[in-house]
């Protein structure tokens, strides 16, 4: 087929139309795989939709005009598809630059992006929350208390007597001006988030399943691991029938959800005065699956919790407000972690004084 | 504390485990071995690390009681033999004053021995244990403790001017204790005297006077049992913690005084000597029955299914198994044949005059175990156990923690969220959105800084004992610690710091300590992009999370500066009180100058606080939509120059007075000072005031923007301002 001609047409029977426009659908096809700049576009259009010697122009001088009122429709029908499908193409084609223009306006990408400022979530934050979460799905409630505690609270109701050597080992800082109280009434800063536990029961009647997090303080020297300002969360669970079976399952449950389900625990007798029996629970170190590595000093298990059955004195102390609490009806466990050392742990910091420095260098990278 | 698996071997016949494996199955089982470290020929030598409840297993002969009842193996009873004595005259008198604090006390006089440094077995262990050897007679007391835990005091027989008192310091009693330190007894001292002086301050330390020398002679070897209170208690007051005292405040074993001065004598005499008379041993009934006589526990093995649940093996715990940890830990055992034995049993005699160490008196294990009570009698040297939880405990510990199954309790009960858990949440996650980044920092500050920047007057508590004089109080407001932190970015010369914390602050006094939730926010340099950080974004920073509560009114006000009203730490120019529902929230701006100059802060430093306990007494803001306009909005641009005087919320109060519902708002795109005055007039600043128009029922006509437009302008123009042509 030549420019500006169409191909005849051999009468108005469905099969001849349907003929006819195939042909000159293959022509719209051929003739549009070409259409690179403005210029051929715009002789493609002319040559098609031209209003003088467009090709469809000629279509409907040659083809539709001349025919029977019958085969109109028909004509009528197939030629608005043509016309629909050339301007498709033309349209397709676009009418943006040509792509040797785009390149010319190509960017350095290279450069770095523009980076907004986001707030950094501290790392104690994020993992106490995180810890907090991995209870709460296992049905554990939030418990928050003072930081500011009674003698009472801190030590006697958790069994630490006056004057016993486990009070040793939690240096305490005193609020000024106690002398005068009894020794149960003097303020300190709590030294462990444990005289929640006795709170909670206080107000609450068992079943109970309760996790605390907080802020607590020792009167201990800075180094790179201690800080007289520290973070734990605790836990209490207590109802009929539980077991230091369910302890160990618990843990061993929030273990594998917090650091990944191969960690493995492993729980030694411990010592503390509100529990009985106590533990110290370790996990398989969870950088190295317990091959050993710095992290787990070549051990290839950390120490984590410290942990235990609660102990029928601790209960003894809060029957008085809540009967529920009879030892030998009911039982329970309790654990407690330090935040501060799983954050440090996790994220490999060294010095656990950065957490409390406000330092924008090291507060940024938890972003 | 160091051990030596050779010694534990010499109690422990048929130990055939390596010493490795030894030190991995005591840690098991909760006597915990720090460090194994390899001494060839002479075994291994343990770094040991007991808990403070374990005072019995604070020496050698404890540890190999460990080992035998987890190998079921036997462990040798102690007997120290002597010589036979030469009957004295007449023993030396010991007299307990009092009896509430010494329990028991044995003195043993030995004649003629000779003063020479240790040889032997004691030489080589006190080598291997890097323990300092002194002179036969002292390396034997120390010798003594090492290896039954047992301390035990050698005095130069021929410097005690009379009988042995122990009896309460007098007020301002002076004592020269063997470290050479004269001290001043207080009247809770408990000391050992003569009849002329105190020769030793009772569990703690001996006296200097009295001390072996080489020219020692005769010896008294004192082996006592000291009440833990009092111990402590002395050894806190004069601040000296030794040996002995670290054992006797942790309860030290009541029959073991006997052995121990026979052990100590034994050593001593090996190289000349001999002893005189009998042992004298004053025991005091009182202190028996709470020690070495106490009353049986019953105990049910069907409490300790309660308490600790199924094991992996299905056997489980069964009866004789229990029986014989706690017979191999020293109790005696009998089974209750009818729940009336409970009351009656109490079985344990006490023969002060023989050495019972090691020996437990085990009821054979009874194949009927009908109702499975037993009636546990307890050990003298573990005043731990007390209860029948203490004996669950031994039975869990020794069988081996790990052996039990891991289970998870059934729960019924339902999860409760602390009522301000979500607002919490919804103040961090503005801050941090905002670009605002999270610190925590101490709860203490300054005595200055407490009164500087405390709420109400004079409301701040102070420490006792202080880390640091500089962390004298608690904090009352979180923005002391916050300039810290601000002022170590600017020294680290980063360009541009904003930083909140959340946390808790405190007031009241000695009696009452009130603590309530805080936050702190503080920005300085280029914090948030390339411009400096301003008033402005602090603002920006309160209306927004303000905006998250409900609230029928949110207003930033400032008073003069010489109101009284503004708290000292804020510029009184440059600050703004944040107000919602008529009560404040919080003040923010910029630092007051001369905290800014005491700080030695150079830059422009913008803090804040918003007393978060007010704000969380706001319900958060639920979002309720308003219907979206189909019609184009219409924006208009007036470019003016408005007086000083006249404030941003006077002109913005001149057009929402126009009552235009069409006006949806209306925005200070720009705002241009000049001081100079040439770019505005003098006391004049340009504005580029940006109006939208739009409606929800129709597209705006032209003449009707035109007349609001003109409305607008007038408005500008009643407030003294005009168009900048």
């Amino acid at each position: 087929m030549q420019e500006n001609e169409i191909p005849p047409l051999g009468g108005y029977s469905d099969a001849e139309l349907d003929r006819a426009f195939a042909e000159v659908a293959r022509e719209v096809e051929k003739t549009a795989v070409s259409l690179h700049s403005a210029e051929d576009k715009e002789q493609f259009r002319l040559a098609w939709l031209g209003r003088k010697q467009g090709r469809l122009k000629l279509i409907s001088d040659a083809w539709l005009k001349s025919a029977p009122p019958e085969a109109k429709k028909q004509i009528g029908q197939r030629f608005n598809a043509l016309k629909a499908e050339i301007e498709r193409l033309l349209e397709m084609a676009g009418d943006g630059p040509a792509a040797s223009e785009l390149d010319a306006e190509a960017i350095d990408i290279t450069l770095p992006g523009t980076r907004r400022k986001l707030g950094a979530e501290h790392p104690l934050i994020k993992t106490w929350n995180e810890i907090v979460s991995v209870f709460q799905r296992m049905g554990y409630s939030v418990g928050v208390g003072p930081e500011i505690e009674t003698d009472y609270y801190n030590f006697e109701s958790l069994n630490f007597p006056p004057g016993h050597p486990a009070r040793d080992t939690q240096d305490t800082l005193v609020v000024a001006g106690q002398e005068r109280k009894p020794l149960r009434d003097r303020l300190l800063m709590r030294t462990h988030t444990s005289p929640v536990q006795i709170r909670t029961m206080e107000q609450q009647p068992p079943p109970l399943r309760i996790v605390i997090p907080g802020k607590v303080h020792r009167n201990d020297a800075a180094d790179a691991t201690h800080y007289p300002i520290f973070h734990q969360v605790e836990g209490l669970c207590v109802d009929t029938n539980i077991t230091f079976g369910d302890l160990k399952g618990t843990l061993d449950f929030a273990m594998k959800a917090f650091f990944g389900s191969s960690v493995k625990t492993r729980f030694f007798p411990s010592f503390f005065p509100f529990t009985e029996p106590s533990a110290d629970v370790q996990i398989s170190c969870p950088f190295c699956g317990g091959s050993g590595c710095r992290k787990c000093k070549y051990s290839g298990w950390i120490e984590l919790l410290g942990c235990g059955m609660v102990d029928p004195a601790v209960f003894g102390f809060v029957q008085g407000k809540q009967p529920g609490y009879d030892p030998k009806k009911i039982s329970g466990f309790a654990f407690g972690m330090g935040i501060d050392r799983i954050a440090m742990m996790k994220y490999g910091i060294g010095d656990i004084g950065l957490l409390y420095s406000g330092d924008l260098r090291f507060l940024e990278q938890f972003a | 504390m160091r051990i030596l698996s050779s010694w534990l071997h010499e109690y422990v016949t048929g130990l055939t485990v390596s010493d490795r494996q030894l030190a991995d199955d005591l840690t098991l089982r909760g006597i915990a071995v720090e460090g194994v470290f390899d001494l060839g020929e002479f075994g291994a030598l343990f770094e040991m690390d007991i808990t403070t409840n374990r005072v019995d297993a604070m020496n050698h002969y404890g540890i190999a009681r460990e080992a035998a009842t987890i190998y079921g193996l036997d462990l040798k009873p102690l007997n120290a033999e002597l010589s036979a004595s030469k009957s004295a005259a007449r023993s030396v008198p010991v007299s307990i004053e009092e009896s509430k604090l010494c329990g028991r006390f044995t003195a043993r006089v030995l004649r003629d021995v000779k003063i020479v440094p240790s040889t032997g077995i004691v030489a080589e262990r006190f080598r291997l244990l890097e323990q300092k050897p002194i002179s036969n007679a002292v390396d034997a007391t120390n010798y003594c403790t090492l290896a039954i835990g047992q301390p035990t005091h050698v005095f130069d027989l021929d410097k005690l001017e009379g009988g042995i008192i122990v009896r309460r310091a007098r007020k301002g009693e002076k004592l020269r204790t063997l470290d050479g330190v004269e001290r001043t007894l207080d009247p809770d001292d408990l000391v050992i005297a003569d009849e002329k002086k105190a020769v030793g301050l009772a569990g703690v330390m001996g006296g200097w006077d009295t001390m072996i020398t080489p020219e020692t002679k005769n010896i008294l070897v004192e082996a006592a049992w000291f009440d833990p209170g009092v111990v402590r208690r002395s050894s806190r007051r004069h601040l000296l913690h030794t040996d002995a005292s670290h054992r006797f405040e942790r309860g030290a074993d009541f029959n073991a005084p006997p052995v121990a001065s026979a052990l100590v004598s034994q050593i001593i005499l090996e190289v000349g000597g001999h002893p005189e008379g009998e042992l004298v041993d004053v025991v005091i009934p009182e202190a028996v029955a709470r020690t070495a006589k106490r009353p049986s526990v019953t105990f049910s093995l069907s409490e300790v299914q309660r308490m600790l649940g199924p094991t992996e093996d299905p056997a489980g715990i069964t009866a004789p198994m229990a029986v014989d940890i706690l017979a191999r830990l020293g109790c005696g055992v009998e089974e209750q044949k009818h729940a009336t034995d409970a009351a009656a049993a109490s079985t344990q005699d006490l023969d002060p005059s023989r050495a019972v160490l090691g020996e437990a008196s085990l009821a054979a294990p009874d194949a009927r175990h009908a109702n499975g009570l037993y009636s546990v009698t307890l050990p003298s040297w573990r005043l731990d156990l007390e209860r029948e939880i203490d004996l669950i405990e031994e039975i869990a510990r020794v069988y081996g923690y790990n052996r039990f199954k891991n289970t998870l309790p059934t729960f019924a009960g339902s999860v409760v969220e602390l009522p301000w858990v979500e607002k919490e949440r919804a103040v961090r996650g503005t801050l941090l959105a905002l670009g605002w980044n999270e610190a925590i920092s101490s709860s203490f500050c300054s005595a200055d800084d407490a009164a500087y920047f405390v709420r109400e007057p004079g409301a701040f508590v102070a420490l006792d004992n202080p880390l640091s004089e500089e962390a004298g109080m608690l904090r009352p407001s979180l923005l002391p610690s916050m300039l810290d932190m601000l002022a170590l970015n600017i020294s680290r010369d980063v360009e541009g710091a904003a930083l909140f914390e959340m946390g808790t602050v405190f007031s009241g006094g000695p009696e009452r300590v009130d603590e309530r939730p805080s936050l702190g926010f503080g920005a300085t340099g280029a914090a948030f992009g390339s411009q400096l950080a301003d008033f402005c974004d602090l603002k920006g920073l309160a209306e927004t999370l303000l905006g998250k509560f409900t609230a029928r009114s949110i207003y930033f006000d400032r008073f003069p500066a010489d109101s009284g009203l503004i708290p000292a730490w804020l510029h009184p120019g440059r600050s703004a009180r944040a107000v919602l529902d008529g009560a404040t929230m919080g003040w923010f701006g910029q630092i007051h100058p001369a905290e800014a100059e005491r700080r030695k802060l150079k830059q422009a430093v913008w803090i804040g606080e918003v007393w978060l306990d007010r704000l969380y007494k706001q319900a958060l803001r639920q979002p309720i939509i308003e219907e979206l306009s189909r019609y184009q909005p219409v924006r208009r641009d007036f470019s003016v120059i408005l007086p000083d005087a006249v404030l941003w919320a006077r002109l913005a109060g001149a057009l929402e007075a126009l009552a235009i519902p069409e006006l949806r708002r209306f925005e200070a795109k720009e705002v241009l000072r000049d001081p100079k005055g040439k770019l505005t007039p003098a006391q004049h600043y340009s504005l580029l005031l940006r109006v939208v128009f739009q409606s929800h029922e129709r597209t705006l006509r032209e003449e009707e923007v035109q007349r609001w437009s003109q409305q607008v302008v007038a408005a500008i123009e009643a407030q003294g301002g005009k168009l900048r042509t």
